[in-house]
């Protein structure tokens, strides 16, 4: 069986795949990874996942404009300034 | 040497000699991922040793080092157990197995020990041993049924055996399920040629140049 | 080519990168492992000329890190295998390839050691071309190699370190220690000289052009020969080359290395070529029963 490793670096880190190991089950991938990924004690966890488990994705429905949600959709500079102007604020600088 | 010193070269003794067998399988081991595993055994089992042998220095007035290294190998106080060149799978494992539930018998009476310092180190030692036990739990468990395991397993015992004192022989029978006759035990106090043959290898670069620092 | 394949080419030229699942070129993906397989033979057959010193360490220290560097090259093979396998060639047929002498490993390998010299000096310096080459892999265009390359270069830095530090103990130590040192550097410098291949123009190199690697050997070359020659200067030390100079315009001259050996002994008729891989598949095939006792339920 294939497992992925994921691997915490520090406490609150997140989760980041770090290779995988071929092993006859969960006992000997336990005792094979934590030598390979922590014998220098760099890790603060792993997580031993069959390949199997693992559900990738990556094929995405890319049709429609998606840029409503997000950061880069909205420009408000020319609108903020002449809302700026109405409200007699001429002279404020264009932040 | 007092009891004290005899009783801590004899453990470092063992964890040195058994380490540096065990550091044999680095690069030949059956598997790659096993290799790794295997050799982190070997590794902390030399650190076992450091450590004991550091505990000893200050009794004797020597060094880790020195004590490792620059007795002749008759002063070695191992059991011959570990002494014994396995190189197959079957007998190495076998080994590992026998000598970490000896192992544990011996820990549990040390832990327990009026000696602070003694029992402070088998405490450390023994968190480390955790990981070996599982280890050799793991493969003994795949290997159960394997006629090549079984027959090593028997023909060590003897071997097992004399690594302990007589008196905690029992308990580790009984936790093998094996018969704890201690006539058939491989006693401390005479060693293999194979040590002397170990010894030749271990310490000569060592000796080529005597007090050097390297 | 193909205009998929030439698609795939100005992409990863480009800095892009590829994963396992995603869809290769054939010629990119055969140079793939050709590469990947040599380098992780590499590792595996790199042990053998250190493992006899493990066992000859002269401080309990000394055992405990050549182990550990040891078990480091160990757990590089396991991971640059693993890499491999999942482009899809089984780790049994690399072994069989490797055992058979189809496929390589690097020219260093093949070489004896003789003394405490040598694992000194295949520490610090072997191991050192060996990082140089490392690094140039950690942005290559397949992604899963370059990602653990990250891991692999991370362990060699204490590799290097190591030997540096066995190097100096001995160069402050006796005369017979200096001199150990000395014969080693002698006798190593030719194999290292020619370890990262011969002066091909990257742009004629495959492994450049796919992006596999980021430099030409030659690159590699003048960047070890940058870092490592003053350190081994610094120390009083020589290396057999009265042509080896850095000229003004920081360009490292050198006597011609032998690429006829560098030849014969990849393809097998090293010093110790056919004795490594003989002890190797002694025990692969002595422990084959372990290996059928973890594929049972």
């Amino acid at each position: 069986m294939i497992f992925e490793v994921f691997r915490q670096e520090r406490k609150g880190q997140p989760f980041a795949h770090a290779g995988s190991i071929e092993a006859p089950d969960a006992a000997f991938a336990d005792a094979w990874a934590r030598e390979q990924y922590g014998r220098r004690g760099e890790s603060e966890a792993l997580w031993l996942v069959p390949r199997d488990s693992v559900h990738q994705i990556t094929e995405w429905a890319d049709e429609f404009d998606l840029k409503y949600r997000r950061v880069d959709g909205y420009s408000i500079k020319s609108r903020l300034k002449e809302a700026r102007e109405r409200a007699g604020n001429t002279s404020a600088v264009d932040r | 040497m007092n009891a004290r010193a005899t009783l801590l070269l004899s453990i470092a003794d063992d964890e040195l000699i058994l380490g540096w067998r065990d550091s044999e399988w680095t690069g030949i081991a059956p598997t790659l991922e096993e290799d790794v595993a295997f050799s982190s055994i070997a590794q902390n089992e030399i650190g076992h040793a450091r450590a004991l042998y550091e505990l000893a220095a200050v009794e004797l007035g020597s060094d880790a080092d020195a004590l490792a290294f620059d007795r002749p190998p008759e002063e070695y106080r191992c059991a011959p157990f570990v002494e014994l060149r396995l190189m197959d799978w079957a007998h190495t494992i076998a080994r590992r197995y026998l000598y970490e539930e000896a192992d544990r018998v011996r820990l549990d009476a040390l832990r327990r020990s009026d000696d602070t310092e003694l029992a402070g180190l088998a405490a450390k030692i023994d968190r480390e041993e955790v990981y070996h036990r599982m280890h050799a739990e793991m493969w003994a468990a795949r290997l159960r049924d394997e006629p090549r395991f079984r027959a090593a397993v028997n023909e060590l015992w003897p071997y097992a055996l004399g690594v302990l004192e007589p008196q905690q022989r029992a308990e580790l029978a009984r936790r093998v399920g094996l018969s704890d006759e201690s006539s058939q035990a491989v006693e401390r106090g005479e060693h293999t040629p194979e040590l002397t043959e170990l010894w030749n290898e271990m310490t000569e670069v060592r000796r080529s140049v005597p007090g050097a620092s390297w | 080519m193909d205009a998929r394949t030439q698609e795939f080419l100005a992409y990863v030229q480009d800095g892009g990168q590829v994963e396992a699942t995603d869809w290769l070129p054939d010629e990119y993906r055969q140079k793939l492992i050709k590469f990947i397989e040599m380098h992780a033979n590499s590792e595996l057959m790199g042990v053998l000329p250190e493992r006899e010193w493990i066992l000859k360490a002269p401080t309990l220290q000394r055992k405990l890190a050549l182990t550990a560097k040891v078990q480091d090259e160990v757990g590089h093979a396991q991971l640059i295998y693993r890499v491999a396998e999942d482009l899809g060639k089984p780790r049994d047929e690399m072994f069989a390839d490797l055992l058979s002498g189809k496929a390589k490993f690097h020219n260093v390998f093949h070489y004896p050691t003789h003394t405490w010299g040598d694992v000194g000096v295949i520490a610090w310096l072997v191991d050192a071309a060996a990082i140089i080459s490392q690094k140039a892999l950690l942005k290559c265009s397949y992604a899963p190699y370059a990602r653990i390359m990250k891991k692999i270069c991370w362990e060699e830095s204490f590799h290097i370190l190591h030997g540096r530090d066995v190097i100096l103990a001995m160069m402050t130590g006796t005369d017979a220690q200096r001199e150990l040192v000395q014969e080693a550097v002698t006798r190593w410098w030719g194999p290292l000289m020619q370890f990262h291949g011969n002066p091909i123009a990257r742009e004629e190199d495959p492994m450049y052009v796919w992006r596999i690697k980021s430099q030409g050997n030659e690159e590699a070359r003048q960047q070890f020969l940058e870092g490592y020659v003053p350190q081994i200067w610094e120390l009083g030390l020589t290396v057999p080359d009265p042509n080896l100079r850095r000229s003004d315009d920081g360009v490292w001259e050198y006597s011609e290395p032998d690429w006829a050996e560098l030849k014969s002994v990849v393809t097998g008729h090293g010093p110790r070529s056919q004795e490594r891989l003989a002890f190797r598949a002694r025990f692969l095939e002595q422990e084959k029963w372990v290996r059928d006792a973890m594929l049972a339920a």
